[in-house]
């Protein structure tokens, strides 16, 4: 029913990413959010952006769930009047990174030659460099940022700050498309697809 | 330029004059077809009722007694008239005594707009005076709700708030206009219905194929059960629904809330689901083979324990709402659209059948029912008078032909079971939420959706009193409702609960009633109170055919259980007979 693969048989909990195509509406935040507080499922990380079509916004939510509970949330986001499209991925179908910036004291660096290696093989670049502090970024998936406050936190981390998660699913298509054919006034099969006759496709979508 | 605007004029002739938003609302409100309002004003609010005041020929302004009064009304009006209520509230703890009817209607699919006023827009997070923030209070429960803070918004918001009130899935819509946008004048140029919100599926698209999946489930089955919802009767489909049934000749039951989309003696009609339904289609859902359902949800009261519910059979089920697919019970085939087109199509594919032999089975369980239960509840030879037998002696007299109106409690359980309904739209009960105090309120509303008809609101003790104030919206708006109170002197669902599960641990269910006859006297409503058998019908007929509102308080026996009952965390084939 899934875009699963027969051979990734997980009955169990997984980290998904649910991505939701919606109008630019005061309160929409909170009628998604409240679907998952109703139910005392916990959201992982939310980011709320522009799309790659204007006046059409995306939400971005991971969330660590059973995939029939992912699949229940997402008919409940779709359901919204002002939400276009909702489409739910485990990590393997999207690309992902957050972004996470680190506050280090300079003195300490400037003196210790190996905490630039250390950064450097963290991937990691300087955005600001004060004569007090120095603010570091890096991007990268949980691990390599947690990774880099475990590195820097001997050298007098002061301040550490990780971003939601953005998503790009890999086999969408993008929105441009099905975007015409919901202002149409009759449906069409983009704006009413169904689970059970996609069933194959790469990209699960209600 | 002069030239431009010619141009302009020809090809858009557009006529606008200066109006407040209160203006702007009422036109579009009338635009809607709408005539009847349920409301209360208040500080928030008052520039409506400003506008109101010279719409009085047009609009016909119900004064409630507190805005829950106000919309239960609304709702009642609705579930008979098929249109949308409307209703009216102030800001602050106006809009918040809205909650629970909003929550009624979101959980029974209620096609509501509720209008309330707010604080002016520069007073917006001051904790203004009756500031409070309906619009993330009343977001769980309702389909759509909106802020408006100009009035050039009205027109655009209010066509919107009706489409997607009554469209798709109906649902309460709440729009919350703040007291300068109601002032402001501005340029109307008209109202125009709205018929198309680009993010906004009401109806999702018909694939053929699964109704031709249905169809040859059905067409093989041996054993099929349809079980219908208010779906049928929101998408308007009884005649066509009735139609899938006798050519299919599927034994079929119903939800409280679809009581009534076909009449209660149809030959194929063979009861009640759920926790007090009848005991064959409880039973035999364990045992059909295809289980057809339609415009219901698996509430459930209706499943019972979901792990035995159904388990052998396949499901087909037909929803609009893509959402209850799967939710509560495992889909074979779904059937996403609206009924009223996807019935048909099924009916066409189907084989005429007739399941003599399966549906005998129905009538072999309701005999058991009959002489286990019906017969004591329905004819009791002596003793005091039971719930079952006030509505079965109400049945003689309105042949089927009233609204019944139902409060939450036994007497809704006894009333939804024994009701003989003839028409679609004559059961207004507060099914999935279960509101004490929905009945009063909600038959006025059902008396205004439905002039021509009785409506009858059969209450509790327990629940009249909770909105008992409405009987002053009945004093002074003149409209007629009979009140049939029957009173067993407890809160008599709890209390059956705790002598069958706490241990006869009667924890404050024993409630005591002020004289009602007395009360609904001092709002100028005739009242009687009867306890004895002899007295029933003609207190019956005389409530019946007073002229105006009547109340007639039966006294009944005070410890009856409602039965057959699935017990909580119990299939449904595990129903209990006594």
């Amino acid at each position: 029913m899934s875009n699963q693969n027969e051979t990734e048989k997980a009955p169990g909990k997984q980290e998904y990413n649910i991505t939701v195509y919606t109008e630019n509406q005061i309160g929409l935040l909170n009628r998604i959010a409240i679907i998952f507080t109703r139910r005392k499922i916990n959201i992982h990380s939310l980011n709320t952006s522009p799309s790659e079509i204007e006046s059409i916004h995306r939400f971005n939510i991971v969330v660590n769930e059973t995939e029939e509970v992912v699949k229940k949330l997402s008919r409940q986001i779709e359901k919204q009047v002002e939400v276009l499209k909702v489409y739910f991925n485990t990590n393997d179908e999207v690309i992902w990174q957050e972004l996470a910036l680190y506050k280090v004291p300079t003195d300490i660096i400037a003196e210790k030659a190996s905490v630039e290696r250390l950064l450097r093989e963290n991937g990691a670049r300087a955005v600001v460099i004060r004569k007090d502090y120095t603010v570091f970024e890096t991007t990268g998936h949980r691990e390599e940022t947690d990774a880099l406050i475990k590195i820097l936190q001997p050298f007098g981390l002061i301040e550490f700050v990780r971003s939601a998660r953005v998503a790009i699913i890999k086999h969408s298509e993008g929105f441009n498309r099905k975007l015409r054919e919901f202002e149409k006034a009759e449906p069409g099969e983009e704006t009413s697809e169904n689970e059970f006759l996609n069933n194959g496709q790469k990209i699960f979508t209600m | 330029m002069e030239k431009a605007q010619t141009i302009l004029s020809e090809t858009k002739p557009i006529e606008t004059k200066e109006v407040s938003g209160s203006v702007a609302l009422l036109e579009a409100l009338i635009a809607e077809g709408t005539n009847v309002i349920f409301g209360y004003p208040g500080g928030a609010i008052m520039p409506i009722y400003d506008a109101i005041y010279d719409y009085k020929d047009k609009l016909n302004h119900i004064l409630v007694r507190h805005e829950q009064g106000g919309i239960h009304a609304g709702q009642g009006f609705a579930r008979t008239s098929g249109k949308v209520g409307v209703v009216f509230a102030t800001s602050g703890p106006g809009a918040t005594n809205l909650v629970t009817g909003l929550a009624d209607a979101m959980i029974d699919s209620t096609p509501l707009v509720c209008i309330t006023g707010q604080v002016f827009a520069h007073l917006l997070g001051t904790d203004a005076f009756q500031e409070t923030d309906v619009i993330n209070i009343t977001t769980p429960v309702t389909k759509w709700n909106y802020q408006v803070t100009d009035a050039n918004e009205i027109p655009e918001v209010i066509s919107k708030a009706f489409y997607i009130a009554r469209s798709g899935r109906p649902g309460p819509v709440l729009i919350d206009i703040t007291k300068n946008a109601q002032l402001q004048k501005f340029d109307f140029s008209g109202y125009t219905p709205c018929n198309h919100i680009r993010s906004y599926r009401p109806k999702p698209l018909i694939r053929k194929e699964y109704i031709v999946q249905a169809a040859e489930l059905i067409n093989q089955a041996k054993k099929p059960f349809i079980i219908w919802g208010q779906g049928v009767i929101l998408g308007e489909a009884e005649k066509e629904f009735k139609a899938l049934v006798e050519k299919s000749g599927i034994p079929s039951a119903w939800t409280i809330l679809g009581a009534g989309a076909i009449p209660t003696d149809h030959p194929l009609n063979v009861g009640m689901l759920g926790m007090h339904g009848n005991y064959g289609p409880n039973v035999l859902t364990n045992e059909c083979d295809v289980l057809i359902a339609i415009g219901m949800r698996f509430d459930d009261r209706v499943t019972g324990r979901l792990d035995k519910y159904a388990k052998q059979a396949k499901i087909i089920h037909l929803d609009i709402d893509p959402s209850e697919i799967d939710k509560n019970v495992q889909t074979t085939v779904p059937v996403w659209g609206d009924c009223k087109e996807t019935i048909p199509a099924l009916t066409e594919l189907i084989q005429k059948k007739d399941h003599h032999q399966w549906l005998q089975k129905f009538r072999e369980f309701d005999k058991n029912e009959f002489d286990a239960v019906i017969q004591n509840e329905l004819h009791p030879a002596s003793g005091e008078l039971t719930m079952g037998e006030v509505i079965h002696q109400l049945n003689e007299l309105t042949k089927g032909e009233a609204v019944i109106v139902t409060d939450v409690g036994q007497h809704q359980m006894v009333a939804c079971r024994y009701a003989k309904l003839n028409n679609s739209r004559s059961n207004v009960t507060s099914g999935g939420l279960g509101t004490m105090g929905f009945a009063l309120p909600a038959a006025i509303g059902a008396k205004f959706g439905a002039l021509q008809k009785t409506v009858v609101a059969v209450i509790g003790d327990g629940g009249f009193q909770m909105t008992i104030q409405e009987l002053g919206t009945i004093m002074q708006s003149g409209v007629d409702v009979k009140i049939l109170i029957l009173n067993n002197r407890f809160l008599g669902m709890v209390r059956q609960w705790q002598e069958l599960f706490n241990d006869n641990r009667y924890s404050f269910v024993d409630i005591q009633s002020p004289d009602f006859v007395a009360v609904a006297a001092a709002y100028g409503i005739k009242g009687r109170s009867i306890s004895e058998r002899e007295n029933l019908s003609p207190a019956l007929e005389e409530m019946l055919n007073n002229k105006g509102s009547f109340l007639l308080e039966v006294m009944v026996t005070k410890e009856n259980n409602v039965f057959p009952m699935v017990p909580q965390g119990c299939s449904v084939s595990e129903i209990r007979l006594k």
